[in-house]
C-alpha cells in the first residue's frame, strides 16, 4: 500500500539521551506526504520540527517507528545506505546556503552528482541546466562571495534539484534573506512545485508557511494540527 | 573503475583548492617532510656516487696486489706503529730476490714538491720514487713516451714520468717528451706521460710525477716512508703471497717467534672493508636523521590535518548531506595529506639536487632519475600514513552535528 505514498511515517519517536536522562523530541508522529505536495512544517522552538526534518532528510534515524520513503523502509538503514538515499532522493536547501566558499557555482551545483559517481561531462551538463533553471546561467563561474544572498540561495536550490530528487527539503530557506529576496525565493519554490516536485519546508514564519499548500504544526513532539491552506 | 578515477580526480581537486587557500601554512607544515626527504635523497645520492666512484677507483689498487709498509692502513695503535723501523731499500731487494709467488716488486716513496716548466709552476704535486717494475705493479700504462728502464733506475738518472694532469697543465700545447722540468730546484727530463686515472673522492689521481727510487732518495731525501708494492703471480695465491712476504720481512728483521710483526701487510680488501664500515655509518646515521625528521614532519602533517578537519566540519556535514559516504570523506582528507606531503617531497628533492651539486665539489654524488620519483612517492606514503587518523575523524562526523558546527 505504502508504495503510492512518497513519505509515510508511522509512530515515529526520537529520544535523545542527555547523560542518563531521556529527552523525548518526537513522541509518536504519523503522517503521509504524497508526490507533488507542498508542505510547510511549523512549530515553536523545541517542538521537534528540526528533529523531524532530520529524520525525513535521512540525516538521522528514529528511536522507534517506521519510515517509508518512496516505498522503501529507510528507518533502520546503515550510515552508508542513508548517504546513498540522501544522494538519490533528497535535495537539501539550508538557511545558511552552505555552499563551498572556494568552489564556483557550477562546481557547487555539481557536488551531488560527484557523489552519485557521474562522469565529468554529464555532471557539467546537468549542473549548467540546473543553474539555468534557477535563472543563473551566467553565474556559473562566480564564487559564493561574488554573489548576492538571493543568488547564493538560488545556487543552493539548483544544487538541490540537480540529481532529480524525490523530495526538496528546505530548512528556513528565507531565514538569512531580506523580505524582498525571500519573496523571490518563495516564488522559485512555487515554480519548482508547479513542475511536479515535492517540497517540504520548515519555517517559523506564518506568511512563508502560507505559500505552501498544507501546514503541519508541531508542539512538544506531537502533531498539533495538519491543515490544507485555504 | 570510472567511479574510482572520478574519486581520485575529485580528491586531488579538493586537495588543491584547500591547500591553495592556506599556502603559507601548507609550506610551513611540510618543512619536516622537506628536511626528511632532502636528507634521504642526499644520502642516497652520496652513497650512489661514492659506490660508483669507489668501485672504479679501488680497482686501481688491484685485487692481486699487496702493499707492505710501516703501518697497517687501518691499524689503531699509532703509538706502537710509529716506533717501528722504516722499510728500507734493502728489504725491497730482499723481497724481490726471495719471493717465489711475486710477479713484480716495486718500492714506493712519495712527497710533495713544486714542479715547474719555465714560468709555469704547480705547487704541492705528488712526487713518487719507484723502480721500473712499477709498470707491472700498477694498472696505468704510458700514454705517450715510455716508462723509465732498469738502467735509468740503476744509474739514478734524472728522468721522470708525468701524471696526466701535470702533463696537460705544464704542457698545454706541446709534447712534454724530452723537455726539462724542475722538481723543487732539480732538473729532470720527461720520458713519458701516464694515462689518465680520474678522480677519487673529488681529488684528481693524475696530479703526480714519478722518478727512479734512487734518484728520489738522493735528491728529495731519505726520510720519506717507503712501502713495497708486490703483485702476485696468480690472484688465487694472494693469501700465500701474504704469508710468504710476512716470512721474508720477519727473517730480514730477525724477529723472534713470539715477537709481533713490526710492519703492515695491506690489501685492497682491507681498504674495501674500511670503506664499507664508513658507508654503513653514513647509512645508519643518515637514515636515523631522516626517520626522525619524517616522523616529526608526519606528526606536523597529522596536526595540521586535524585542524583542517575541524575548520571544515561544516563542509564535511554538507558533503555528507549531499550523499558523501564515510570512505569518500576519508579519502578526501587522505588525498589532501598525501598531496601536501608530495609537495614537500618535491621541494625536498629539489633541495637535495642543489645539495648534491654542492657536495659534488668534494664528494662524488649521482642523482639518477628514479630518485626523484622515489622521494615524492615516499613523501606521499608518509602523508597517507599520517593522514589516516584525521581522515577517520572526519569520516566519522555525524552529518547533523557537523552541519550545525560553527
Amino acid at each position: 500500500m505504502q508504495n503510492s505514498h512518497l513519505i509515510e511515517l508511522r509512530d515515529i519517536e526520537k529520544i535523545y539521551k542527555v547523560g542518563t536522562i531521556d529527552v523525548p523530541a518526537l513522541r509518536g508522529i504519523t503522517m503521509i506526504v504524497e508526490p507533488n505536495e507542498y508542505v510547510a512544517i511549523m512549530g515553536p522552538s523545541g517542538s521537534g520540527k528540526s528533529t523531524l526534518m532530520n529524520l525525513i532528510g535521512c540525516l538521522d534515524t528514529s528511536t522507534s517507528g517506521t519510515y517509508f520513503l518512496a516505498g522503501e523502509d529507510v528507518s533502520r538503514l546503515s550510515d552508508g545506505q542513508l548517504a546513498g538515499i540522501r544522494n538519490r532522493r533528497i535535495g537539501f536547501v539550508f538557511q545558511t546556503f552552505n555552499l563551498l566558499p572556494r568552489a564556483n557555482s557550477l562546481h557547487n551545483v555539481e557536488l551531488p552528482l560527484v557523489y552519485a559517481g557521474k562522469a565529468v561531462g554529464a555532471r557539467r551538463q546537468k549542473a549548467r541546466e540546473a543553474l539555468a533553471s534557477v535563472g543563473l546561467a551566467d553565474r556559473g563561474h562566480h564564487r559564493p562571495n561574488e554573489l548576492s544572498g538571493g543568488e547564493r540561495q538560488r545556487v543552493a536550490v539548483a544544487r538541490a534539484l540537480v540529481n532529480d530528487p524525490s523530495l526538496i527539503l528546505a530548512d528556513e530557506p528565507t531565514g538569512n534573506l531580506d523580505s524582498a529576496t525571500g519573496e523571490e525565493i518563495m516564488g522559485l519554490f512555487d515554480e519548482i512545485h508547479r513542475q511536479g516536485n515535492t517540497i517540504i519546508l520548515v519555517t517559523h514564519e506564518e506568511y512563508i508557511a502560507r505559500k505552501a499548500k498544507r501546514i503541519i504544526r508541531l508542539r512538544d513532539g506531537l502533531i498539533e494540527s495538519d491543515d490544507l491552506v485555504s | 573503475m570510472i567511479r574510482f578515477f572520478v574519486e581520485v580526480f575529485e580528491g586531488l581537486r579538493i586537495a588543491y583548492t584547500a591547500l591553495r587557500a592556506n599556502k603559507v601554512r601548507a609550506i610551513l607544515t611540510t618543512l619536516g617532510i622537506v628536511i626528511g626527504v632532502t636528507t634521504v635523497i642526499l644520502i642516497t645520492c652520496i652513497i650512489l656516487g661514492l659506490n660508483k666512484s669507489v668501485s672504479g677507483q679501488f680497482a686501481f689498487l688491484g685485487s692481486n696486489t699487496i702493499y707492505v709498509s710501516k703501518f697497517e692502513w687501518f691499524g689503531r695503535n699509532w703509538r706502537e706503529m710509529l716506533k717501528r723501523p722504516d722499510i728500507t731499500i734493502d728489504e725491497v731487494h730482499r723481497v724481490e730476490k726471495e719471493s717465489q709467488l711475486a710477479a713484480a716488486v716495486s718500492p714506493w716513496a712519495e712527497t710533495r714538491r713544486t714542479v715547474g716548466y719555465r714560468d709555469l709552476k704547480l705547487s704541492r704535486v705528488e712526487v713518487a720514487g719507484t723502480n721500473e717494475n712499477y709498470i707491472q705493479t700498477n694498472p696505468t700504462r704510458p700514454e705517450i713516451g715510455r716508462f723509465f728502464t732498469e738502467a735509468d733506475v740503476r744509474r739514478n738518472r734524472h728522468v721522470c714520468v708525468l701524471g696526466h694532469e701535470v702533463a696537460s697543465k705544464l704542457f698545454p700545447d706541446q709534447s712534454p717528451i724530452g723537455r726539462r722540468i724542475k722538481i723543487g730546484q732539480v732538473p729532470f727530463r720527461v720520458v713519458g706521460v701516464q694515462e689518465r686515472i680520474g678522480k677519487l673522492f673529488g681529488t684528481s689521481m693524475d696530479n703526480y710525477v714519478i722518478v727512479p727510487i734512487g734518484t728520489f732518495n738522493k735528491v728529495l731525501g731519505r726520510h720519506h716512508y717507503m712501502s713495497i708494492i708486490v703483485k702476485a703471480n696468480n690472484p688465487h695465491e694472494i693469501e700465500d703471497l701474504e704469508y710468504e712476504l710476512r716470512g721474508i720481512l720477519r727473517r730480514a728483521r730477525h724477529l723472534g717467534p713470539l715477537e709481533p710483526d713490526n710492519f703492515g701487510i695491506n690489501q685492497q680488501s682491507s681498504l674495501m672493508r674500511a670503506y664499507l664500515g664508513i658507508m654503513s655509518g653514513i647509512y645508519i646515521g643518515g637514515f636515523l636523521i631522516a626517520a626522525i625528521s619524517l616522523i616529526v614532519g608526519g606528526i606536523g602533517i597529522m596536526n595540521i590535518m586535524l585542524v583542517s578537519v575541524t575548520e571544515r566540519t561544516q563542509e564535511v556535514g554538507l558533503r555528507k548531506a549531499l550523499g558523501a559516504k564515510r570512505w569518500m570523506i576519508g579519502w578526501q582528507f587522505v588525498v589532501e595529506s598525501a598531496v601536501l606531503c608530495s609537495v614537500g617531497g618535491a621541494i625536498g628533492v629539489f633541495f637535495a639536487y642543489l645539495g648534491a651539486k654542492g657536495i659534488n665539489n668534494f664528494l662524488p654524488t649521482t642523482m639518477p632519475p628514479w630518485v626523484v620519483g622515489f622521494g615524492i612517492v615516499f613523501a606521499a606514503v608518509v602523508g597517507i600514513f599520517f593522514g589516516i587518523y584525521p581522515a577517520m575523524k572526519a569520516a566519522r562526523l555525524h552529518p547533523i552535528e557537523a552541519l550545525r558546527y560553527e
